[in-house]
């Protein structure tokens, strides 16, 4: 029993574990090879880290929760870039025109909800149909990137409204707004799966399906907010990304899927549900972002990230594994 | 203490499945404030009932009332707040949550915006906690807790309601004695509040002990119900085994051969230690013991898929080790397992191709398999075993047990092999099965095999093996003869009593 | 009476869906346009899915044994940028040789953590897909790979050349699936892949070596991975690190589609060939009717989901889940 507690604690703390290394290991490289005198715990680096890892961050908290539910969403991407172009596209819709910069809070609106609905229609078919949650997103990552290209063929949709960019651009306390509602959406997340029915609901249904059934737990409904609230959260994603940037490319949001999925993991959340949490997740976020940029400050390229975020994502696992096997006592099969 | 109303009462249940009826007309009454014992050999019905009264399975005929009401319960959550609370024997908990949230699984109480009252929550279960005596609190984590602990969590998922009846289905098989007395003290107290409890249990001394009634199931039908301060255990035990008792032993009728297989001093962790044995070609060896007693361990090492932290096996008097079960193949034995839907068959796959999986490396007609050499394996199997299928095109999942467990028994003789291992051969397939398949290990221990069989069924050891091993938490207590052997003795051995 | 034709209409639609899907397809988009028949349309559209077919082959093999492979896009373009670079330095006799053997050497390492080391394929090829994009990047050093001398090579062989009037990728596809059929249908060991997807315990418990049968199946699927990037270096002569990118979970879809399961256990390799031609038809079909290719995703996630609920539908025994 002791041995499992320090086992389970050492998982769990192990991304954090991980971060420190990392800012230990880039600032004294960063000593030798570093190509500015910045420091590399330079408080602007840090705050502008924040803010790189909060698209791919506020996704990565969605996907935890579904994660932890049984499922996952590999249509993360092209709700996206749906979103994005129903936020930059609708700026101009004529019948807006007459309520000036209001126009940003409807678009706002409306890029939501459409993230909503394209969660929820995944939600929906995995309930009702019973096809495995792979399967079903797989196709809708294909179907929605699909309705994505029919909005504008292979243009670039772009608006560049400018009160959006100053309220992409502005800093409250000294922090931006993006890493603001990155950090509300880890609040807000965690409050959930940690303090609500439906969040403890969902942790049981991925734990152990058969008990949550016999207990009279709807296992379908719950699968479906989840689906909605990633949803939700991948469209908020493209509105803290494309309100600064002003300009979607249909192909915009390809692999963010495997990006979300990877750093949910080294959080420590485990594929076959039950297990994991928002601030594992905020954890492996936020060493995915410290990798890119501090190898980037020691002047490595991007292709050294891919290769060690890959490589540590299997011993990750394989460490997982070990700490996990029964050693003598298990079946050899 | 027994009031005269019935808590819970069973009028003509009757449960079919394809080929079984599991359930044949039971009748039964449990008193409110009573501690009724139901029991029965594995397969003659008990589970199937309890799955009837737990809202698992719709019964395909008679009635059940709760109070005198009579009641339909669709699913368990159904028949638990219709006052049927049911203590399964398979944990089913969710290891990551708390003891509280398993504890209100699907009940947790609520505040406003759909959160969780965990005030009252850890309250409430607290107090369940306090009168189960446990040691952990509300906020244990369930994954932390030892066996017996989730055990108790289960236990206390029944006092959250209002019961009117509780079904305990072999609770004690993995708690320690300190443990069992404070669920005797639980039983006590629900017992005193007028509750009817169903208790299941293949532990005489804990029948004796606790109950106040026992009722005997056998072959699916309801035998009788006796008060337990008037009643023996061999009185109990005949009414368990009825007309089997005459087909107690089968006589040796052939000669013994060599020595097959020799296992000695051999341990496997906390699994079992220091077992020696040996069976000669022809002869029958059982293992007998409860659930856990570490026989299919046994079975699992000598075909390689544990590994053994020490002693010896010798095969054909030649010291083996064996590490795969493609050395245990090559070797000469092969093994029936335990659980044939999971380990001993690909459901998906059909009968054809399950039974020729082990050899199908020598199957080949050049590089590819040989379509021929097996359907003509298949062909001698299914007329050998009588094994009852449209064809061998037939997916196995949906042939009927007698005929899956047939399968796998074909599969394994056409290897060949020279130590022929069956665990629990008859578990959960219809009389008619049974007993084909207890004639069939007969013969080929005749025509030579050396045969052991693991069974937890008295009447199925008595009736099929020359010798019998008793084994009791991972020990041989003592190994009988057809001399010495009579079923009090094993009864007492597999309870850990050793025999004068 | 009606119930039972009921019933076997479905085991029918669950068994044969996929092929009535593609018939249906084929009418309609016959009638909708008179070249789609044509012997060149055909040939052209069996061509364009040379490349996915190929790796789809591969996926096959690993899906059936239980697992994933998310990496096979990567890799492919590992394979694609490799044998460029080598062309020019060793020569096409000996860079082809080579890319293989660095293939099957990332193959065998991600069969060396799925089947040996019993790791999540998932996580694994996840892993993998990164690690491999990385180590492609580095090796090119993040530039476009081209072959410096077009005209003087035998290279562009694999990509365009013709045998007997037939385009060699096609060819290359054709024998791949051939060869790669029988061995899954016909052989001991795709017996063994079946048998370790269906059942992996009961597989074990059969004396079938679980490990080495998973590897064995990455193995193939970096050897049909390889010779796609040998294709698709040998077509465009030149290349972009990020040439296979995405393609993994189109390859995986075309599997599904084909009725293999992601549970392990079913498949064929015909059953993926034609789900490779039901996205190659339709995205031809579309093109000739004037659609814009990307109708293609759409109608790919519906008939995605409908054959997989199909399939299912047909195993509960009614078509809405009860959860």
């Amino acid at each position: 029993m002791n041995s499992e507690f320090i086992k389970r604690n050492l998982s769990t703390s192990a991304i954090w574990l991980f971060i420190v290394v990392e800012l230990i290991f880039f600032s004294v490289a960063g000593q030798y090879l570093s190509l500015t005198d910045v420091a590399f715990m330079d408080g602007g680096n840090m705050l502008l880290l924040l803010k790189q890892s909060a698209p791919i961050g506020i996704i990565a908290v969605g996907m935890t929760i579904v994660m932890v539910n049984g499922n996952i969403d590999l249509s993360v991407g092209a709700i996206f870039a749906m979103a994005g172009i129903i936020l930059l596209d609708s700026l101009s819709w004529s019948i807006f025109s007459g309520i000036g910069d209001w126009v940003i809070v409807v678009s706002v609106l409306l890029a939501l909800t459409t993230g909503v609905l394209l969660g929820a229609l995944n939600g929906l078919i995995v309930w009702k149909t019973g096809v495995d949650a792979f399967i079903v997103t797989l196709g809708s990552m294909l179907g929605y990137r699909g309705l994505v290209f029919m909005f504008n063929g292979e243009n670039p949709t772009s608006n560049l409204n400018w009160t959006l960019v100053d309220l992409a651009e502005a800093r409250f306390l000294g922090v931006h707004t993006a890493t603001w509602v990155f950090g509300l959406t880890v609040l807000i997340v965690w409050l959930i799966t940690r303090y609500t029915v439906h969040g403890r609901n969902a942790y049981a249904i991925g734990d152990n399906r058969n008990a949550a059934v016999n207990a009279g737990i709807r296992v379908g409904p719950h699968m479906l907010i989840n689906f909605a609230l990633i949803g939700f959260l991948a469209a908020l994603s493209a509105v803290v990304f494309y309100a600064g940037s002003g300009s979607v490319n249909p192909n915009d949001g390809m692999l963010y899927e495997l990006w979300v999925i990877t750093a949910v993991v080294l959080g420590g959340t485990k594929l076959a549900g039950g297990s994991g949490s928002i601030i594992g997740t905020l954890g492996g976020v936020i060493a995915i972002q410290l990798l890119r940029t501090g190898l980037g400050y020691i002047g490595a390229d991007t292709s050294t990230v891919n290769l060690v975020l890959g490589l540590i994502l299997i011993v990750v696992l394989f460490i997982d594994r070990q700490l996990n096997v029964k050693g003598a006592q298990e079946l050899k099969v | 203490m027994t009031q005269s109303t019935p808590a819970l009462r069973l009028e003509g249940i009757v449960k079919e499945f394809p080929g079984v009826k599991a359930l044949d007309n039971v009748s039964l009454s449990v008193m409110a404030g009573e501690v009724h014992a139901l029991m029965g050999e594995n397969g003659a019905g008990k589970s199937t009932l309890m799955k009837v009264l737990g809202g698992i399975y719709q019964p395909d005929a008679g009635t059940i009332y709760v109070a005198e009401t009579p009641v339909v319960m669709s699913n368990p959550l159904d028949a638990k707040n219709k006052g049927i609370v049911f203590i399964h024997q398979e944990l089913s908990l969710a290891e990551e949550l708390s003891v509280a949230e398993n504890v209100y699984l699907g009940e947790l109480p609520r505040k406003s915006v759909g959160r969780v009252d965990w005030k009252t929550l850890y309250e409430k279960t607290d107090e369940i906690l306090r009168r189960l005596k446990v040691s952990f609190n509300a906020r244990t984590r369930v994954g932390d807790l030892s066996i017996a602990n989730q055990q108790m969590v289960e236990i206390a998922r029944a006092l959250t309601v209002d019961a009117k009846a509780v079904i305990f289905d072999e609770p004690t098989a993995s708690l320690t004695d300190a443990e069992k007395l404070v669920l005797f003290e639980v039983i006590d107290d629900l017992k005193s509040q007028g509750v009817g409890i169903v208790y299941i249990s293949h532990r005489m001394e804990e029948i004796f002990k606790i109950t106040d009634r026992v009722s005997v199931l056998r072959d699916g039908q309801y035998q009788d119900s006796v008060l337990t301060a008037d009643t023996s255990e061999e009185a109990i035990t005949r009414m368990m085994i009825g007309r089997n008792l005459d087909l107690s032993r089968a006589p040796v009728s052939h000669e013994l051969g060599e020595v097959a297989i020799e296992v000695k001093d051999l341990s496997c962790g906390a699994s079992f230690q220091n077992v020696s044995f040996k069976v000669r070609c022809g002869e029958v060896l059982g293992f007998y013991g409860l659930v856990g007693a570490g026989r299919t361990e046994i079975a699992e090492t000598l075909f390689g898929l544990r590994q053994p932290s020490s002693g010896t096996i010798l095969l054909d008097g030649k010291e083996t080790v064996i590490s795969s079960p493609a050395i245990a193949i090559r070797e000469g034995i092969s093994l029936v397992p335990e659980d044939r839907k999971t380990q001993g068959l690909v459901l998906g796959m059909n009968c054809r191709d399950n039974m020729t999986l082990p050899q199908i490396d020598d199957m080949k007609a050049g590089p590819f398999v040989s379509d021929g050499a097996e359907v003509a394996l298949f062909d001698l199997y299914r007329d050998r075993l009588d094994i009852r299928t449209p064809g061998w095109r037939q997916t196995v999942g949906n042939l009927s047990g007698g005929n899956q467990q047939k399968i796998v028994i074909g599969k394994w003789l056409s290897m060949h092999p020279k130590v022929l291992i069956v665990d629990e051969p008859t578990r959960g397939i219809d009389v008619g099965s049974k007993s084909e398949i207890h004639k069939l290990i007969r013969e080929l221990a005749a025509s030579g095999y050396a045969v052991i069989v693991i069974s937890s069924e008295m009447p199925e050891v008595l009736h099929v093996a020359d010798r019998i091993v008793a084994m009791y938490s991972g020990e041989i207590i003592k190994t009988f003869t057809s001399d010495d052997v009579t079923e009090d003795n094993l009864i007492q051995a597999i309870s850990g009593i050793k025999p004068k | 009476m009606a119930n039972l034709a009921r019933k076997r209409i479905l085991t029918v639609m669950g068994n044969q869906g996929i092929l009535i899907a593609f018939v249906v397809f084929m009418v309609i988009f016959a009638l909708a346009s008179p070249k789609f028949l044509s012997l060149d349309n055909l040939q052209s559209v069996v061509r364009s899915s040379a490349i996915l077919g190929v790796m789809a082959l591969g996926v096959t093999f690993v899906v059936i044994s239980g697992n994933l492979d998310l990496s096979v896009g990567s890799m492919m373009s590992f394979s694609t940028i490799v044998v460029l670079d080598l062309h020019d330095k060793l020569g096409p006799s000996l860079a082809i040789p080579t890319m293989y053997l660095m293939t099957l050497g990332l193959g065998g390492t991600i069969g060396f953590l799925v089947g040996y080391l019993r790791l999540n394929s998932l996580i694994v090829t996840l892993g993998m897909l990164s690690a491999i994009h990385g180590l492609t990047l580095t090796y090119s050093g993040g530039k476009n790979m081209d072959i410096d001398d077009k005209a003087g090579t035998w290279f562009s062989f694999f990509g365009q050349g013709e045998i007997l009037g037939l385009p060699v990728p096609i060819i290359l596809f054709v024998a791949l699936a051939a060869f790669l059929g029988v061995l899954l249908a016909k052989t001991p060991f795709g017996r063994k892949v079946y048998a370790v997807g269906g059942n992996s315990t009961a597989a074990s418990f059969s004396g079938i070596p679980r490990a080495r049968t998973v590897f064995t199946c990455y193995l193939i699927s970096a050897f049909c991975v390889a010779t796609a990037g040998l294709i698709q270096a040998s077509r465009s002569m030149g290349s972009q690190n990020t040439v296979g990118q995405g393609l993994e979970l189109e390859v995986l879809a075309a599997v599904i589609l084909g009725g293999a399961s992601l549970l392990g256990g079913s498949g064929t390799v015909l059953k993926t060939v034609i789900g490779v031609l039901i996205l190659g038809f339709i995205q031809n079909g579309l093109l000739l009717i004037g659609w814009p290719f990307y109708i293609q995703y759409v109608i790919t996630w519906i008939i995605i989901i409908l054959a997989v609920w199909l399939d299912i539908s047909v195993k509960r025994g009614k078509f809405w889940a009860t959860i």
